[in-house]
């Protein structure tokens, strides 16, 4: 965000990155309950590190639900974004009921990333996905979704040194090792310091 | 900054005698307007590379033209955003269902819903086709022959290739020659020298792509930044889309540009030509009377529209008296390798594609039909989770570790040449999209000959990357991309749509201008192909009615 005011980011950039950080935290669409389920499964889809405010996945899921934007695809026997969503977890609830008589919610992270991970497969067959598999509900959804959203955020941008926004200004130096005084440098062993140093400049 | 209050996704920009100035922040140019009583020459369906480009054509050929998209006509400078999700407002995200053994990925690297269509997102790779490939049934033995002379068509890409003065190489390694580029190649970046290390470490040649983004100032296009988010739009001009050249030329010779308008049917009357176009604009159905009507929504939507225009003279949909409207639907194989360098890389920087090799377009000594290119990459954060996801199966803390090695990630990604199949096709369902028109299905499966490309391709690009000492080598091995086929072109109405005028063998004012009229695709991406096609579309009309054969 220190570039945010630099020659990197175009007015239009700034106002949706403005609308993206001020998300709202209450769900819109989804009920409490779902939001609650989708918030436990975004904590393991994405774990976050505690060292910095997180990212709201589950409302900018939320967010994406209340825009009701699809992918320009869905695979024939899933329903159209918003139905998926609340399918796939009022799914993904019955089968844990079923199973463990609780809500996922209630599971230990070792479990949930158990049920997920045979969601992943298709190992979750209750009769409550319908035509929807849970296979493509983690994939095209769930997972999707939830990672894609997660990327689109300046903490994450920042997390995996890439340069973000980029207009008007662009780059110069493009070829390998190369890096503009307005990019992130790679911290390398024994040489944090130097790193430190050049990333107090990138918002010049 | 005078930035217009009204969202241009909700309410038209193109009204009152004016369209938005795509090179001036608030800007507007003069626009042409034609009631919807008046007999326009030409009513068009799509401003993409197909009927932006005719629509330009035409335009200055002195015919009347109205251009209808269903997207927004957007002011580059002020709209975009350098942001993925943001940007997915170029896609065309409506309702499409996707089956089939190997069901395609619909949206975003396929479709548009602009004005412009996806040429305001395509990653500006402009390549002529292989002559051969014109005749690729009674030369290679595969696929069809189109009823287009390669010797014709090299003239009409210089014509495109000049009207969007694409950067490239001082000479081009392969195929016949041609002329010199318009302007200089652009500056590779470290992806792309990745590439031409793998190539010359497996002794095949390289080149810089020939791109559709300015390497040098022109008119109001200032020289690319290489910001690097091309395939969400650019934000600077610099790309020579539709929406910044054929439309504003198309504009200036009195065409009518008309934004948020989807056209739901083309009518047909008695007699058996086409009357005009029903479009929903701002709320309401209306009707733009046509003496000729063209077709130019790419490889879905054009079928969808054919389909959708059923009556009881033409029950089976407009064009199709060879049954073959929506069928032969074909896609490019764009499977990937990808690993990571000891060296920073941070592709992120420039155009995606600034490097490429065309070798297996033209070595005949394989064991499959057809060719594929493969060009080094550049993916945003999003797409690369994507990758991640599909191709790994990474989610939790695996995925994070892993992203975070991004700026140091290189790739290969092919190009490739899929057989047109009958069983490929498009479709409608009962179901409805917002417009109440028919969602439509996407059937696709693969076949041997595509599957043996793929192998052929992933296995020679690992190599190319292990030569190059990349580590973590992975392939991701279910990506395709452009789209092609469904309204093919021939020279007998019993096995195609269109002439090789684009013109329909049943409804003789009927056009279609875009995509889907290839009867194979080659192995290289699309655009120029679309746009020479456009481009001698419109000489022949011209030629055409100056013979009083309209």
């Amino acid at each position: 965000m220190a570039k945010r005011n630099s020659l990197s980011w175009n007015d239009k950039t700034r106002e949706i990155i403005d609308k993206r950080l001020n998300v709202p935290r209450e769900p819109r669409f989804l009920t409490p309950v779902e939001f609650a389920v989708l918030e436990a499964i975004a904590d393991r889809i994405i774990p976050q590190p505690d060292d910095r405010p997180r990212v709201p996945l589950a409302a900018l899921v939320d967010d994406r639900l209340v825009a009701d934007v699809g992918d320009g695809y869905r695979s024939a026997g899933s329903p159209r974004l918003r139905e998926a969503w609340r399918q796939g977890l009022a799914a993904l609830e019955t089968e844990m009921q079923a199973r463990y008589d609780r809500s996922f919610t209630q599971l230990d992270p070792s479990t949930q990333d158990l049920v997920l991970k045979q969601m992943q497969k298709g190992e979750l067959d209750h009769a409550a996905w319908g035509t929807m598999t849970a296979k493509e509900f983690f994939k095209s959804r769930l997972a999707h979704d939830i990672a894609t959203l997660y990327y689109a955020h300046p903490a994450a941008w920042s997390e995996m040194g890439f340069g973000g926004p980029a207009a008007p200004r662009g780059y110069v130096r493009m070829g390998y090792n190369e890096r503009d005084s307005w990019e992130a440098a790679e911290a390398s062993e024994g040489k944090e310091d130097q790193a430190r140093k050049d990333n107090a400049r990138v918002g010049r | 900054m005078p930035v217009s209050a009204a969202d241009p996704q909700k309410t038209p920009r193109a009204v009152e005698g004016r369209a938005p100035d795509v090179f001036r922040i608030g800007g507007w140019v003069p626009m042409r307007q034609y009631a919807e009583s008046e007999e326009v020459d030409f009513a068009i369906v799509g401003t993409g590379a197909g009927g932006g480009t005719l629509a330009c054509k035409l335009a200055e050929g002195g015919f009347s033209v109205v251009g209808f998209d269903a997207g927004a006509y957007w002011r580059p400078l002020e709209d975009f955003a350098s942001d993925e999700t943001e940007q997915s407002k170029l896609y065309w995200t409506d309702d499409r269902i996707v089956d089939g053994e190997n069901p395609l990925q619909l949206g975003g690297n396929n479709c548009g819903k602009a004005v412009g269509g996806s040429t305001v997102h395509f990653a500006m790779v402009s390549l002529r086709f292989r002559p051969e490939w014109f005749k690729s049934r009674s030369v290679m033995g595969y696929g069809l022959d189109w009823p287009l002379d390669w010797r014709e068509m090299w003239k009409y890409y210089a014509e495109a290739e000049e009207a969007l003065k694409i950067a490239g190489p001082v000479t081009y390694p392969w195929g016949p020659k041609r002329p010199r580029y318009p302007y200089r190649a652009h500056e590779m970046n470290a992806a792309a020298h990745a590439l031409a290390k793998g190539c010359e470490a497996m002794g095949i040649g390289w080149t810089e792509t020939p791109l559709a983004t300015v390497s040098a100032p022109r008119g109001l296009s200032s020289p690319c930044m290489y910001r690097g988010f091309c395939v969400v739009g650019c934000s600077t001009n610099a790309k020579q889309s539709a929406l910044t050249t054929w439309i504003p030329r198309a504009l200036k010779a009195g065409a009518e540009i008309r934004d948020l308008s989807m056209v739901g049917r083309v009518e047909v009357d008695a007699s058996g030509k086409a009357t005009g176009v029903h479009y929903l604009r701002e709320g309401a159905w209306r009707f733009q009377r046509a003496k000729n009507v063209v077709v130019a929504g790419y490889a879905i939507e054009t079928p969808r529209l054919l389909l959708n225009s059923a009556n009881p003279q033409f029950p089976n949909g407009l064009a199709n008296s060879s049954g073959l409207v929506g069928k032969y639907l074909m896609t490019q194989s764009n499977q990937a390798v990808w690993g990571l360098s000891k060296d920073e890389v941070r592709s992120y920087k420039g155009p995606p594609s600034l490097a490429l090799t065309e070798h297996w377009n033209y070595d005949d000594k394989k064991d499959f039909f057809g060719g594929y290119a493969y060009m080094s990459q550049g993916p945003l954060p999003a797409m690369w989770a994507k990758t991640q996801m599909s191709s790994r199966q990474l989610w939790g803390a695996e995925l994070v570790r892993s992203m975070q090695d991004y700026n140091h990630v290189v790739g290969l990604k092919m190009v490739g040449e899929m057989l047109p199949q009958e069983r490929n096709q498009v479709v409608l369902t009962g179901e409805k999209d917002q417009y109440g028109l028919p969602v439509p299905k996407v059937t696709y499966s693969w076949c041997d000959n595509d599957k043996a490309m793929i192998r052929h391709a992933l296995g020679f690009m690992r190599q190319a990357m292990e030569a190059i000492d990349a580590h973590d080598i992975f392939d991701q091995d279910d990506d395709t991309n452009h789209l092609y086929g469904t309204a093919r072109m021939g020279d007998d109405p019993r096995s195609s749509v269109v002439n090789a005028d684009c013109r329909s063998w049943d409804i003789p004012n009927l056009w279609i201008c875009d995509g889907s009229v290839f009867p194979t695709t080659g192995g290289v991406n699309p655009s120029l192909t679309i746009q020479a096609i456009a481009c001698r579309t419109g000489d022949r009309i011209k030629a055409m009615a100056r013979r009083g054969e309209l």
